[in-house]
This record gives C-alpha cells, structure tokens and sequence, in this order.
C-alpha cells in the first residue's frame, strides 16, 4: 500500500465532501435550520448547469456562472415564501418540510428529466493529471480541493469582515435583539439560504463532472456533509472543511486495508472524533 | 381455508347451475396485470413499457384476443412490488401477472403469483437470482423447489462468463484481471464461490479482487492501486453508473491503462455510456438484445430492427436492451391465453405459460430445455447472450457492436474485438 498516495487521494476525496457540507454548514451557522434537501437542491443545481451547458452549447465552468444568480434567486425565494414560515421555536416543521422538500424535487426532476443517469462533460481536462513526485494527482480533484478551500475562506471573510457577515452572526446569537438594531432577521435569512444554493451550485458542478447523476442521488450524497458539519463543530466553517477532509482521509484509509471497510472507517472516525470531542473540533462559544 | 379459488370455483359453480354453464374460454375477456419499476432509481428499465402495452393491446384484436393490461409501478421498490401485486390479484382480479426489470422487481411478483395461484410471467433478472433468491434456504440446493405459476425467461450468469471470457480470449492480454465488485445482490453473486472466480481460474485467468465497496462510493484510489501492483490488463465488474463514471476518470486521472474493460450493469443503457464521452469508447458489456437480432415478433412480424425503430419514433430516444424483452413478455402471455383451454383458470393458463414454444424477438422460448440446470428447467428460459463493444461515433453517439457470438452463433458478429487506448 502507498500510504502518501493514500493520504494525498483522501484529502482530495475530502474537499468534495467540504463543498457538499459548505452550504449546509452555513445555513446551519445562521439559522439552525437542518436542511434535509441539500444533497437534492445539489442535483437540481447540476441539472440546470447541463441545461445550460447543452442549450447553449458551452463549457460547464462557463455554464455554472450563469446558473450561480439563478440559484441564489430560488434560495432566496425558497426561504422567504416557504421557509421562513415553518422557523421558529419549534425544530421539527422546518425540518419536516425539508424532507417534503426533497421528496418533491425528486419528483419534478424525475417529471423534467427522466431517471437517465446523466453527466456534465468538461471535456478533456477529465481525465488529466500531474506527477507530483510520488503520487499522480488528477486536475479535477485537485480543482475540487483548491475551490473548497477558498470557499470557506470567502465565505469567512463574509462572515467576518462585512456589515452583512456581522448581521449574520448577530441574527445567529440572538435573534429578537437584532430586530431592535433595525435588522429584519427574514431577509437575513434569506440572502444566507441564497448563499448556501450557490455554494451548492459550485458542488455541483465538481460532483456532475466526476459522476453520473440522477434524480433519486441527492440524499446519498448528504450523509457525509453532514458528518462533516458535525465533526467539524456546528457553525464553524474551517471546521466543516477539517470535518470533510477527515472523513475523506479515513475512507482512503481503509479502504487501502479493504473496500469493504471504506465506508465504515469513515463512519468509525465520526463516533470517534465525538468521543473525544461531543460538540466537534470547532464549536462556536455559546451554542 | 378460504380461498380466492375456492370462491371462484364456487360462484363458477354457482353461476354454472343457475346460468347453465356459460361458454368460458375463448371470447372471455383476460386481465393481464403487469409490474415494473417505472419511478426510482431502476425506472430506465420501463423506458419502453408504455409503447409496448399500447403496442399489445393493438395487435390483440387482430389474434382474437380479448385482453385488457393495467399496469403497476413498483417504484423501484421490493416492497412496493410485492404490494401492488397483491392489489392486482385481489383488487383488480387478474388473470395473469407480467413482471420484469432486475430481481428487486421480479422476485416479489413471482412469490405473490405462486402464493396466490396465479400465474406469472417474468424477465429481465438472471435466472439465478431469480430462481435460487426466492427460495428459502438459497444456501441449501437440496432443499430447493421449483414452481408451479411462475416462469421466466432470461440468461444465467454462466452465459455472461462465457461470454466475457470468449471476448478476452480473442485477445492478446496477460490474462490478469482486475474485479470491480460491490456489495449487493449481484456484485455478491458475481464474486461468490459458484461465480466468476473458479470459472477464471479454470480458464487460466490470475484474478485480483481487492474486495466488496459500497455502493455510490466517490473514490476508488484504492482499487486502482491494487489493479496497478497487479498489472491487470483486463478489467470485470457490476457497478452502477455512477460508480463506474467515479472509477474510469479516476482511472485515467491515475494512469491506469487496461487494455479491455467489459462491466455489467454500468454499460447497459446509451445514455450512460454517452455521458462517458470519449472515455466510453470501446469499452465492453454482455448483449442481451439489439436490433440487429434476426429474430421477429410473433406478435406483429415485425423484425428486431423494426420494433427498435418504431420505439424510437415514438419515445424520441435511443433504443435500449429491455424494448426486446418487455415485447416478448407480451408476445408470451399472448401466446399462453391463445393455447389455454380457459385462460381465466389459472392451473389451465400457467399449463399453457409452461408448454410455451415460442419463437420470439428474443430467441426461443421454451421451457424445459437441456441448457438450464435440472432443478431449475421446468421453470426457466434461458435467452441467447452474446458481447458487445460500444464504439463512439463522430457526432459523440455511441453504436453497440456484436464482437462475440460463441454462444449464439445465430446472431452475427459485426466487428472483431478493438483494445482500450
């Protein structure tokens, strides 16, 4: 066994889980809400790229700029004309019409674009790859690891340096004292959901050019997102990055000593890392 | 114990002492209930289910049939499909049960048919999941029985060996092979002690299998690594599509140069080889029907060409290998309710489903014959198998071309079998 190439191949299975989990961490981050559609709203995403792509005619990369604002628009109308409705003290409504949430999108992709597996050609920067000394590393994997990075970090700076970022912690540590600051925490809401859709739609674009998909695939793909928020401390964005690339070390791991365990290693280091640490890596200071 | 027969044959009764026995058999009208997975993840199986009924009940009149078909979606669901198959038998009271698309499908179906008493005809799914799944020690041979109203027509694993190793056969390679196999139902099937393994090692193939992965897994580094150290030139498996899509390109990505891959499952549909692009060319998967098949319809004479052209029509897609096999689900129950005595009977119909020779747009059907094991003979058909190799087109198409036939030399080859890169 190569244990670099192992480890190298993990990290770089790690930033596709940090892109999935990215969206979801920050809708979390802002207003505790658990959103079971994400790995939908990711398929949704990829299927409005290939739309794109194909009535036009154009490289997905080109293709996704042009489905970011469309995606940003459905987030922000999602959260405002259904969402905002169900938040409150309450954790399950919300929760509840996720679920019905990604139930419906199934079905309208299902509707819209049958079950056919389809895939985002990117043409033949696909399959390419650098010889990095020892291990041989793909060009989209490692395009997937370098744009999860600096997601998180622009979405840091967001969080950390704009008035909208401070308006967003706020809202997040105390939502009835913002309102008398002159912050409608509905709007807030909604431009965070906007956000979250277009990280989702730079997730989707790594996922459908690596992947088939299909509409039924979304949920699959959710799973170790949300191991990945975990682990990585409830709203800590750096945290779900360190989160993904965990468990995507530990897939590599074992599945070197034996496919059968690649799934469950990455299952055994979420039990473990909770053990050690029962609020994540990360844990913002009053949660 | 009260029955749905025993009231049958009891109001038949009835109805024969207060009516005076009125004229059953032909002119009755016959309700066909059929289950497929038309939602969910299996749901490209039914592609052509839709065009096939309408298709059916079209050419019923003209062969004297009085039939009506309502149709199930299973949802891709076991569950679901043992459920709706329940509600045809006992809801809706049909007289025949059709079935078809993968063991998740048939299974169910089949164990509602035999339990209720009424027959079922089934395809699509190897025999041996199908006829050794269903039974209740599948571990014990001993124990296993065959079944009195469900039959089905299909290849077997063996065929798909044969075929796999005729096509490498014919090629200059090391003879190491590299498995690729999940952990479900077929991926368990394939690399158990009665599957592939002993069948490589007889045939003189040194076989690497790094072990049993998950379905939907994003990163097969490890597999690679293992099908690198071990130089195989030769690639086998059963993954889904997304899987296999995940495992080419970071392939590729790691310099893993085979020089034939032949994968069951992933490579059935075009549209999944499609999304492969160029990475798709010349990649290779077991044949169960395409139209170039000289066989026809007994339904409508139409020829395998001619059903696949007129599926295109209608759907505006590319044909796939179920259309043949859903056509002759049709063309065997049109067949049975014909030769039955009373197709409303179901001991009368599932006699006429087992005399079934037939000649079909997928073969010969007849069940009985020699080239299935004994245990399972009365019940199973098997259909030609031949291999295939998909070759990109200019315009970015893919064609499926024949390149092995040993086992059907009836159909022809269209090309011999091309290396990878």
């Amino acid at each position: 066994m190569n244990w670099l190439d192992t480890l190298v191949q993990g990290l770089l299975l790690g930033g596709l889980y940090a892109l999935f989990a990215a969206g979801l961490s920050l809708v979390f981050g802002v207003m505790r809400l658990v959103n079971l559609a994400h790995g939908d709203l990711i398929v949704l995403a990829a299927y409005l790229i290939l739309m794109i792509t194909t009535a036009l005619g154009i490289n997905p990369f080109l293709a996704a700029l042009f489905a970011l604002p469309v995606m940003f628009a459905l987030g922000w109308v999602l959260q405002t004309y259904l969402l905002n409705r169900v938040l409150g003290e309450d954790i399950l409504p919300p929760l509840l019409v996720t679920f019905g949430l990604s139930v419906v999108i199934q079905n309208v992709l299902l509707q819209g674009f049958t079950a056919d597996s389809r895939k985002l050609a990117a043409g033949a920067i696909e399959s390419q790859s650098l010889p990095l000394g020892p291990v041989t590393v793909g060009v989209m994997p490692l395009m997937t690891l370098v744009t999860a990075v600096l997601v998180i970090v622009v979405l840091n700076q967001v969080f950390y340096r704009t008035a909208l970022g401070r308006a967003f912690r706020a809202t997040s540590d105390d939502m009835v004292t913002v309102q008398l600051m002159g912050i409608q925490p509905q709007r807030v809401f909604a431009i965070a959901t906007g956000i979250a859709l277009v990280v989702a739609t730079i997730a989707a674009l790594f996922l459908g050019t690596r992947s088939n998909f299909d509409p039924s695939i979304g949920p699959a793909r959710l799973l170790y997102a949300f191991e990945a928020v975990i682990i990585g401390g409830l709203g800590s964005l750096w945290g779900t990055l360190a989160g993904g690339l965990i468990i995507g070390v530990a897939q590599a791991l074992g599945a070197a000593i034996n496919p059968e365990w690649q799934i469950l290693a990455g299952h055994i280091a979420f039990v473990a890392v909770l053990l050690v640490r029962p609020r994540g890596l990360f844990p913002r200071a009053n949660d | 114990m009260f029955t749905r027969r025993n009231f049958l044959q009891t109001s038949a009764a009835v109805a024969a002492v207060g009516l005076a026995a009125p004229a059953l058999a032909q002119g009755t009208r016959v309700k066909l209930g059929y289950v497929s997975p038309q939602t969910g993840p299996l749901s490209a199986f039914s592609a052509a289910d839709k065009f096939m009924v309408d298709k059916f009940l079209a050419a019923a009149p003209g062969l004297g049939l009085d039939v009506e078909v309502i149709v199930k979606d299973s949802q891709s669901n076991p569950n679901r499909a043992a459920e709706v198959a329940k509600e045809l038998v006992s809801r809706d009271e049909v007289n025949l049960l059709l079935v078809a698309s993968t063991p998740e499908t048939t299974n169910p179906v089949c164990s509602v048919g035999e339990a209720e008493e009424i027959p079922v005809i089934s395809t699509v799914a190897p025999w041996q999941p199908w006829f050794i799944g269903q039974q209740g020690n599948p571990q014990d041979p001993a124990s296993w029985q065959g079944f009195d109203y469900a039959y089905h027509f299909f290849w077997g694993l063996e065929d798909a060996i044969a075929v796999f190793l005729g096509m490498w056969n014919s090629a200059d390679t090391n003879k190491a092979v590299g498995a690729l196999w999940p952990n479900d139902a077929d991926g368990n099937a394939w690399a158990s002690p009665v599957g592939m393994p002993p069948a490589l090692a007889e045939a003189g193939f040194k076989l690497t299998d790094p072990g049993r992965y998950q379905n939907l897994t994003d990163d097969f580094s490890a597999q690679i690594n293992a099908f690198k150290q071990s130089g195989a030139d030769i690639l086998v498996g059963i993954p889904i599509p997304p899987d296999f899509t995940t495992f080419w390109t970071q392939a590729k990505q790691q310099g893993l140069n085979p020089k034939i891959v032949t994968m069951a499952k992933a490579l059935l549909f075009p549209e999944s080889v499609q999304a492969l692009g160029p990475l798709g060319h010349n990649l290779t998967s077991e044949v169960w029907w395409t139209p170039n098949h000289p066989f026809k319809s007994s339904l409508t004479g139409e020829s395998s060409a001619q059903l696949a052209a007129g599926f295109e029509a209608a759907a505006k897609r590319q044909w796939t290998q179920p259309v043949g096999f859903v056509h002759a689900m049709f063309e065997v129950a049109a067949d049975a309710i014909k030769r039955a005595e009373d197709p409303t009977d179901g001991d009368a119909l599932a006699k006429a489903v087992a005399a079934t020779k037939l000649d079909s747009i997928v073969g010969r059907i007849e069940f009985g014959r020699d080239n299935v094991p004994e245990f399972a003979r009365a019940n199973v058909s098997k259909t030609p198998l031949v291999g295939g190799q998909w070759r990109r087109k200019d315009d970015g198409n893919f064609d499926l071309v024949i390149v092995e036939n040993a086992q059907a030399p009836e159909i022809p080859r269209g090309g011999d079998l091309e290396l990878l890169g």
